[in-house]
């Protein structure tokens, strides 16, 4: 059925500008968004239903902390690092933070490699997009260690409010799962452009299918989605 | 326009844009750093992330160069969101109040 997709006799109509040319696309015929991979479509219409999974974790993160009496625990103390002996307020999370946009820079220029049909520097992106991906879950992993040393629990912890540990656990941890799900694509995925299975249309291990470069913009959507995600948890969990 | 053939732009658009929120999160990082309070702490806090947000949608994910149809399949249903955020504002506004007024005797 993809390969239907991808014939070159296929028509897209012309773009209408603004508001008429929405209402054209949906009232027309078989498709609605002309000119989108199925793949595509389908992972966008994740991607908001996972918007509101996380949005639903960061509103109820709000409702217990606005909810509570006792105070709620400083996340820049909570968060500080001691480097010499200086401590410096949120020094891991800053920097998990940079990791997080520059491999979705080198994941953007992969995706742009990949339509160019570019085979070596799309890798090499794709696998840088991974190590820093690895390491930002590797970090994530440090952090927890370091909290549940100092007594951090789900139900408890020594800086304030007990529900301070219970979001902490649940929104990074949820969000390092997508990170490292994501890990694991980009490295079967580099592999897979690595060796040219776009250009000889070699057939998916458990899909039986053919892929096409399109693939690498659908794995950048979903891991453009995941520091997304982190410049919310970012600013309300770490900042605010 | 590039739909057609996939999404093709200029490798600089990328760089620029990640440079951007480099920056972006310095300021934010910036906030927390000289222990901004209050208003104006909230304010700048969510200022960069619309920022920041903003970019990465616009440009990684090419949602600016998508067509109407489908930034609308996108965008519109977030809007929900907004009504469970107003909604879970009053409601724990009143679970506090429930909680200063009983527990006021002894306990959290």
């Amino acid at each position: 059925m993809e390969e239907s997709t991808h014939s070159t006799n296929i028509t897209i109509p012309p773009h209408i500008k603004g508001n008429k040319g929405a209402v054209v696309d949906w009232s027309s015929d078989q498709k609605a968004f002309k000119g989108v991979p199925w793949g595509k479509a389908m992972m966008w219409i994740f991607l908001v239903s996972d918007t509101f999974v996380f949005s639903i974790f960061l509103i109820s993160y709000m409702t217990v902390r606005k909810s509570t009496k006792v105070p709620w625990p400083n996340p820049s103390e909570v968060f500080a690092l001691h480097v010499g002996h200086v401590s410096v307020p949120l020094l891991l999370i800053a920097i998990m933070t940079f990791i997080l946009i520059t491999s979705s820079g080198t994941m953007a220029m992969a995706v742009k490699f990949g339509y160019e049909k570019k085979r070596v520097p799309c890798a090499i992106l794709i696998l840088i997009t991974a190590i820093f991906g690895a390491s930002f879950v590797g970090m994530q992993a440090f952090e927890w260690t370091k909290l549940i040393m100092e007594g951090v629990r789900p139900w408890e912890n020594p800086f304030g409010a007990p529900q301070f540990g219970a979001v902490f656990f649940m929104v990074t941890g949820f969000h390092g799962t997508h990170v490292t799900i994501g890990v694991i694509f980009l490295f079967i995925l580099a592999r897979k452009v690595w060796r040219g299975d776009f250009d000889t249309g070699r057939r998916g291990y458990f899909t039986s299918q053919k892929s096409h470069y399109e693939a690498i913009e659908i794995m950048g959507l979903y891991w453009h989605f995941v520091d997304l995600v982190w410049v919310f948890i970012f600013a309300f969990f770490y900042l605010w | 326009m590039a739909s057609q053939e996939g999404q093709q732009h200029p490798i600089g658009i990328y760089l620029w844009i990640w440079g951007l929120l480099f920056v972006f999160s310095a300021f934010s990082y910036a906030v927390d750093w000289y222990q901004l309070q209050g208003i104006l702490r909230w304010s700048l806090i969510l200022f960069f992330m619309m920022l920041k947000a903003g970019f990465i949608v616009a440009i990684f994910m090419h949602i600016y160069w998508e067509r109407l149809a489908i930034i609308y399949a996108i965008l519109l249903p977030c809007i929900a969101i907004l009504f469970l955020l107003v909604f879970m504002i009053s409601e724990s506004g009143y679970t506090l109040w429930t909680r200063v007024v009983y527990f006021a005797i002894g306990g959290q």
